[in-house]
């Protein structure tokens, strides 16, 4: 259970039976096709105690799911969560009530937040029951997987600085 | 007349997002509705046309928090229309795999999610600045219950080693074996757990509910036996819709479940705890006892109380099956569909879930209804929120939210997120 020391993690969460809750979904299937050593990719509904328990001894998590501020749809938000506290909008919409926002939020509180916790989230329009996502959120999924392979480059200097 | 409309957002802990209407009138609750859950309509629809073995993944995603329950109950179904009844090790697995999904779910609830509306906590995150070992022990507990989900069900959520018949790969005595020390731990912890929660101050409130719940012969009901209540219904669930039936109210999507003959019921932990009391271990008897309780409880607020109580109880019967826990010869027995029609009624976490397919030759589903726990509850969460704020009107609304959320959450209640901007709105007049 417990991600081996040292370990990246990139996790998707959503619920692909939930329109465009399943865009982070969408997104880790396409990474998962890249070259990403050192990366440990999974994917998550959101339930926030599977999280707190998933990034325990991770070296940096990159986690990317669908929100609702009120923006565009397809907006991306890119949020250092080490560094500021999620809005409140980011726990708009989990499987779980205890989800994302929540699960880091509780994880500062007990002093366990990863050394680097980079969260993409990216506006949804449609939660409903369904398949499919929202056109517009469709259309944002190649500029968040360009810009979560740029982050992946960027930690790699992070990663080996733990390792040692 | 002095009218006034106060919103608010409230249920910021249970599943999801909805809404709670409620209208007074010279100082009378008049009206109240609860907007809070979507039928797994979607679902039903997409099933049709599916294979009956593609059931059990597809109805997983209805609710994150009981993915266990929905592959149970599909499973069943499918077993009963193609005349394969399921027993010895494979059964054991499959209680076994449910163990895990109420204490991983129990703990979440009671730690999580309902904990902090009885100390005084806006959420877990503030009770965690002054409680951490305690909020420490449930992160610890649920992770179990997840541990067992993961080495039974192949993976803690969306199990994907569940199948009609049984499972893909049935896992090592040494594997279960395993669990032993962690699964040692949590019963201690789940003990301990009754004894903090017996702490807590519980509303003064009970009604004259009339109690559902599964009843076995042998053992404290998970994946089988009877449709029994309070009031006297003893069915086998094959017959569960003569006797029950949704109602569509104008003010929801959701559908109301009533009992055709007295009208709202009670599903979940308390109604387990009523109804099968002498089933459970003697240690989760003497944990129940040494925190007040008898073999009655009849308030809802004390709920988190008996879901403690349960969790010891799953424990223990994790630790029984995997200490007798024999690898069996072929862990799934195959099925040959037909025309038919299939039931299946398991105990979710938070009460039993219904479902009936029709399949055709091939094993194509043709027709499929499925009822969860929550629209089971929903008539008696609306009558006991109408009583419950009748009782507080004095009470300023910021109070009366608090507290109507805390009633909510008795149920454990899971909340589609669909509806998006749960408010609870009072209008008085």
């Amino acid at each position: 259970m417990t991600a081996p020391l040292s370990s990246a993690l990139l996790i998707g969460v959503g619920n692909p039976f939930r329109g465009d809750d399943g865009v982070g979904s969408v997104v880790i299937r396409r990474l998962r096709g890249q070259n990403l050593p050192g990366f440990t990719i999974m994917e998550e509904t959101g339930d926030g105690a599977e999280l707190l328990e998933a990034w325990r001894g991770a070296s940096a998590v990159i986690l990317v799911d669908a929100v609702q501020s009120g923006v565009a749809p397809g907006t991306i938000h890119r949020l250092d969560a080490t560094a500021e506290k999620l809005p409140k909008w980011f726990s708009h919409c989990s499987t779980h009530a205890f989800g994302v926002a929540e699960a880091i939020e509780l994880a500062r509180t007990l002093g366990e937040l990863p050394p680097s916790l980079i969260v993409y989230g990216i506006e949804g329009l449609d939660f409903s029951a369904g398949t499919s996502l929202s056109p517009e959120v469709a259309a944002s999924v190649p500029g968040v997987v360009s810009s979560i392979l740029a982050e992946i480059r960027g930690l790699a200097g992070v990663k080996t600085a733990h390792i040692a | 007349m002095n009218a006034k409309t106060i919103k608010v957002d409230v249920l910021a802990r249970v599943e999801g997002e909805g809404g709670l209407f409620v209208r007074v009138r010279d100082q009378r609750v008049t009206e109240v509705k609860l907007n809070i859950f979507e039928p797994p309509r979607f679902f039903e629809a997409f099933l049709r046309g599916r294979k009956f073995n593609e059931a059990p993944d597809i109805t997983a995603r209805i609710c994150g928090i009981c993915p266990v329950a929905y592959q149970m109950s599909a499973c069943h179904a499918a077993e009963e229309a193609f005349g394969v009844h399921i027993e010895g090790p494979i059964r054991d697995l499959r209680r076994l795999l449910y163990c895990g999904e109420w204490i991983e779910s129990h703990a979440l609830h009671i730690y999580m999610l309902h904990a902090p509306d009885f100390l005084g906590y806006e959420d877990v995150i503030q009770m965690a600045k002054d409680h951490p070992e305690a909020v420490q022990r449930g992160l610890r507990l649920k992770k179990i219950g997840n541990l067992i989900m993961t080495v039974v069900g192949g993976r803690e959520i969306h199990p994907i080693n569940v199948r009609v018949g049984g499972f893909y790969k049935a896992p090592s005595k040494e594997q279960l074996k395993g669990l032993t020390e962690d699964l040692k731990w949590a019963r201690d912890a789940a003990v301990e757990t009754c004894r903090w929660v017996s702490t807590f101050t519980f509303p003064d409130f009970q009604r004259d509910y009339e109690f559902v719940a599964l009843r076995h012969p042998d053992e404290y009901p998970l994946n089988e036996g009877r449709l029994i209540s309070s009031k006297g219904l003893d069915i086998p669930i094959q017959e569960y819709e003569q006797h029950f039936a949704e109602e569509h109210h104008e003010h929801s999507n959701a559908l109301h479940s009533a009992l055709l003959e007295r009208g709202s019921y009670f599903v979940g932990p308390l109604a387990r705890y009523n109804l099968n009391f002498e089933k459970l271990t003697p240690l989760a008897q003497k944990a129940a006892r040494t925190a007040g309780l008898t073999a009655t409880c009849r308030n809802p607020f004390q709920g988190i109380l008996v879901r403690a109580v349960e969790t010891v109880y799953a424990c223990e019967e994790a630790l029984r099956i995997i200490a007798h826990y024999e690898v069996p010869d072929r862990p799934y027995v195959e099925v040959t569909p037909r025309v038919s029609i299939g039931h299946g009624c398991t105990e979710a976490p938070r009460g039993i879930l219904y479902h009936r397919y029709r399949y055709d030759e091939r094993g194509l589903i043709t027709n499929a209804k499925i009822v969860p726990p929550t629209s089971q509850n929903l008539k008696t969460m609306e009558e006991d929120l109408s009583e419950f704020v009748s009782a507080r009107l004095h009470l300023p609304n910021d109070r009366l939210q608090w507290q109507c959320e805390q009633a909510i959450r008795n149920y454990d209640p899971c909340i589609s997120c669909a509806t998006h901007f749960l408010r609870l709105r009072v209008e008085r007049e």
